[in-house]
């Protein structure tokens, strides 16, 4: 038995998909009534090269992330070894950086003039052309550097699934004759694929999204290839023709996505709850446990921040100046915001969903979804030109109506901008609360019911406060997101409003990369925390 | 949704108000030096008209100013490149203004005939060579594809807008089927993939990756200045420069420049704000603060300027080379320059 939702919780859960939809539908129109004349051109040429691109890149992010973030999440949560319990949470660090800020610290060291490059040149007496080192800015390059920020996605989730999982078929498969490998193949694996699936989904999904990455690498992707036609051909046409090509690939992803998550409820529906006690490494067998968890920790953090605190002491920038000060509270302001707001929109869509399962709601959450596979400069396009338009006939109409002036109202806010974030990020807090809410058994809702509770007090009486720590964990996630967000907040902030990020960004366009270790290094400092709560909150399932 | 919408009209009120209240004048610049901060507070400072800025790429400022119509806030529209300046006012996003200070200043050369965009600094796109591999540097820019070089150039990728406005002039001087002749002996002179930005052209000479690049003088002249990364003051020495095609069409030049918004609402500041980018205490800081050449004559140039040398710069007109940009980008496509 289904409870009806109440219909303004209905109405406001379809407000957020509408929303969702805007960029969808502007960019399908600008792509009809462009011409094909560029589009055709690029066929003939580079847009082959993005296509493949693209595809290795995701192929490689997925395959690293996959390998990286299932292998130390089963470390941590299924052996004890040294150093086990701080790893556990510094696994999850690389999450606070943005992958863009990882490429500049990593281009410091590793290319030709680098550190590295010049030593190795001055120890060996090589010319400078007389030996192969691997390019950093090449496809390689940005495949490595998404997979080390983007792999504790995976990380997070697999480890909350290994958490919960029962402990009783993978010591069954252990007493059967299986050695550990074998039993962690055969069991647990199986076990937590939906939820290994579901990271390396989303971190594909930023990997279609990225832009900063592999324009800094010249790495040519279908973002970079938007961009190009936009701004090389002045074609937004064409620009929008291959928005929606990429956006059709997010639709099938997020589809994929959804369709995992489907299984991922029955499949966790007959779950046990015995603890599994974890296993003790010893000698060399701990010491490799420890090493294969430090690796991806020194490489996606520990390295990059000194790296970065370095180039930041040799930089000019001012760090205590108010201008600093400025972009903080921007950024803060922001992020906040807009984690609210996407938090809000999550829970009405997952819990509308809930009450009451139909096409709309179904359909409402999954163009919900797509937006976390959409570069933020296709989002901040496709929402500026309608709301434009919305403001100028809404001034028009009040000049002739009352002789007022009322400007944009939209455009140029942080309203429009926060509505940016929340289209881009709605899949990433939908994600951390649907997790909690298919875990609430249905019998609560009807209990509720039953014992006269109505449908409208089933939100603040059940959905949100059982649900508190994955309400936490969507904050947390969309928080840090926003944080790190850049191609949107370039082209709509108000007046005034820079952020860390868009001060990073301003430096390293500058060609002052020791300048723009300052903002970045401070950016990764203010994501540290909820990345640590994130990592606690999502450790403590195992009830 | 109520709540943010009254909020968000609150708060357009308040900025109405605040707007009668105030002497601003509202930016959309795509110029990107952090030392620019001065350029703006000296402004303030002199005549109590507060700058409000947003700062992004020209493209992604020209597509908020259209979308945004009548009703825009933009009073001025600042670029790093005339190509920008040009798709502006081919969108209809500029008006005409007379100033007097302006026509006396600004050169003819380097101001929109219609009076919608004025230069205000520029920089020259040169060719730097290492000296201690090359001993004949090319002349000028259709050397670069010559056989004589290959494997020894660098250049930054062609979704750079300083790759593609050269590439646009030598469209315009020496015609399409020399530019993507060029272009492709270029591609085959590559010492690597074109990446990484100027500087990165600067700091593989001195690293030995390649032999020949180009970049704008400014990031050198910063060097000279003040030293920079990777490029320390005892290598500048070995690096050499050529400021190209000075027997033929003249080095090429990227301009920084602006116009005032077709739908200004602060028109009046707006102008004065693009006088006072012309005048002597701006100019000098265009060209101490980042070292970009003063665009009114006879405004000192600082020394780490000045010690590049006189040139003849390339006279062609700018707003044709603007319209080549899509031919450029595309025979880059074609020709595997990414």
């Amino acid at each position: 038995m289904s409870v009806p939702a109440p219909r303004g919780l209905r109405g406001a859960a379809f407000l957020f998909g509408l929303l969702a939809l805007i960029p969808i539908l502007a960019v399908t129109v600008a792509a009809l009534f462009g011409d094909f004349d560029t589009v055709r051109k690029l066929a003939d040429t580079v847009l082959w090269r993005y296509t493949w691109t693209t595809l290795v890149l995701v192929i490689l992010v997925a395959a690293g992330s996959a390998i990286i973030g299932t292998g130390t999440a089963w470390l941590v949560t299924m052996t004890e070894f040294r150093g086990r319990k701080w790893l556990e949470i510094a696994l999850a660090l690389p999450f606070a950086f943005p992958a863009y800020v990882l490429a500049y610290a990593y281009t410091d060291v590793l290319d030709h003039p680098g550190v590295v490059q010049t030593t190795l040149r001055e120890i060996t007496g090589w010319g400078p052309r007389d030996y192969w080192f691997p390019e950093i800015r090449s496809l390689g390059g940005a495949a490595l550097m998404l997979t080390l920020v983007l792999y504790p996605y995976v990380y997070l989730l697999a480890r909350a699934a290994f958490l919960q999982q029962s402990a009783t078929s993978y010591l069954a498969a252990r007493s059967l004759g299986r050695t550990a490998w074998g039993a962690f193949m055969t069991t647990s694996l199986p076990l937590a694929r939906p939820a290994i699936v579901g990271g390396v989904l989303l971190a594909v999904m930023e990997t279609i999204a990225d832009f900063g990455t592999v324009s800094f690498f010249a790495v040519q992707t279908f973002a970079t290839g938007i961009y190009r036609s936009w701004i090389s051909f002045a074609d937004r046409g064409a620009a929008a023709q291959l928005a929606l090509c990429l956006l059709a690939f997010a639709l099938f992803i997020a589809l994929l996505e959804r369709i995992q998550r489907g299984r991922a409820r029955q499949e966790n529906s007959a779950r046990r709850q015995e603890v599994l006690s974890r296993v003790q490494l010893t000698g060399g067998n701990a010491r490799w446990a420890g090493i294969a968890c430090m690796v991806p920790v020194l490489l996606g953090f520990v390295l990059p921040v000194i790296i970065l605190a370095s180039m930041a002491m040799r930089s000019e920038q001012n760090l205590f100046s108010v201008r600093y000060l400025l972009f903080l509270q921007n950024s803060l302001t922001f992020a906040s915001a807009a984690a609210v707001v996407t938090v809000i929109g999550a829970v009405l869509i997952a819990v509308s969903h809930r009450m009451a399962p139909s096409r709309l709601t179904s359909l409402t959450g999954h163009v919900a979804r797509v937006g976390y596979a959409v570069p933020g400069g296709v989002i901040a396009v496709g929402l500026m030109v309608p709301f434009a338009a919305l403001d100028n006939a809404i001034d028009a109409f009040a000049e002739a109506r009352f002789g007022l002036d009322t400007g944009l109202l939209f455009t140029g806010s942080i309203w429009l901008l926060v509505a940016a974030y929340t289209i881009r990020f709605l899949a990433a807090a939908l994600n951390g609360y649907e997790a909690g809410l298919t875990q609430l058994p249905r019998n609560l809702d009807n209990a509720a019911r039953t014992l006269g509770a109505r449908p409208a007090s089933l939100l603040g009486r059940l959905y949100i406060p059982a649900l508190l720590p994955f309400l936490g964990t969507s904050l947390l996630i969309v928080f840090v997101d926003v944080m790190k967000e850049l191609p949107a907040t370039l082209i709509m902030r108000p007046f005034n409003m820079d952020t860390l990020a868009i001060q990073a960004h301003r430096l390293a366009a500058d060609e002052r990369l020791e300048g723009a270790a300052v903002p970045s290094l401070v950016l990764v400092g203010i994501g540290l925390l909820p990345v640590i709560l994130l990592c606690r909150s999502m450790g403590r399932r195992r009830s | 949704m109520k709540t943010t919408t009254c909020l968000s009209a609150a708060l357009a009120f308040m900025m109405i108000a605040e707007n009668a209240a105030a002497q601003e004048v509202n930016l959309y610049s795509s110029r990107h030096y952090d030392t620019d901060e001065r350029l703006y507070s000296d402004f303030t400072e002199l005549t109590g008209i507060r700058v409000n800025r947003i700062e992004a790429g020209g493209d992604a400022l020209l597509a908020r100013m259209q979308a945004e119509g009548a009703n825009s806030p933009a009073d001025v529209l600042l670029t790093v490149d005339t190509s920008r300046l040009a798709r502006a006012k081919a969108a209809g996003l500029l008006q005409s203004i007379d100033s007097d200070v302006l026509e006396a200043r600004v050169p003819e050369s380097i101001q929109d005939g219609d009076n919608q965009w004025f230069g205000f600094s520029q920089r020259a796109r040169i060719i730097f060579y290492d000296k201690k591999d090359v001993s004949n540097p090319p002349l000028d820019y259709l050397s670069l594809a010559d056989p004589a070089y290959q494997g020894m150039v660098c250049h930054r990728s062609s979704s750079n807008a300083y790759s593609q406005t050269l590439l646009s002039a030598i469209i315009e001087n020496h015609g399409e089927t020399a530019a993507r002749e060029w272009a492709d002996g270029v591609v085959i002179n590559f010492a690597r993939e074109p990446q990484g930005g100027d500087t990165d052209q600067l700091r593989a000479l001195v690293s030995g990756e390649c032999d020949i690049s180009v970049s704008n003088t400014y990031y050198f002249a910063r060097a000279l200045r003040k030293g920079v990364e990777g490029l320390p003051a005892e290598e500048l020495g070995n690096i050499g420069w050529i400021f190209p095609a000075q027997n033929a069409e003249g080095t090429h030049m990227n301009l920084s420049g602006g116009g005032v918004a077709a739908n200004a609402p602060n028109r009046e500041n707006a102008i004065k704000f693009l006088e006072y980018l012309a005048s002597d205490q701006a100019q000098k800081y265009f060209s101490g603060g980042n070292d970009e050449y003063p665009a009114v004559p006879g405004v000192g140039i600082s020394p780490s300027v000045a010690q590049l040398g006189l040139f003849r710069p390339d006279a062609v007109d700018l707003s044709n080379v603007a319209e080549n940009v899509p031919l450029a980008q595309e025979i880059f496509n074609e020709v595997g320059w990414y």
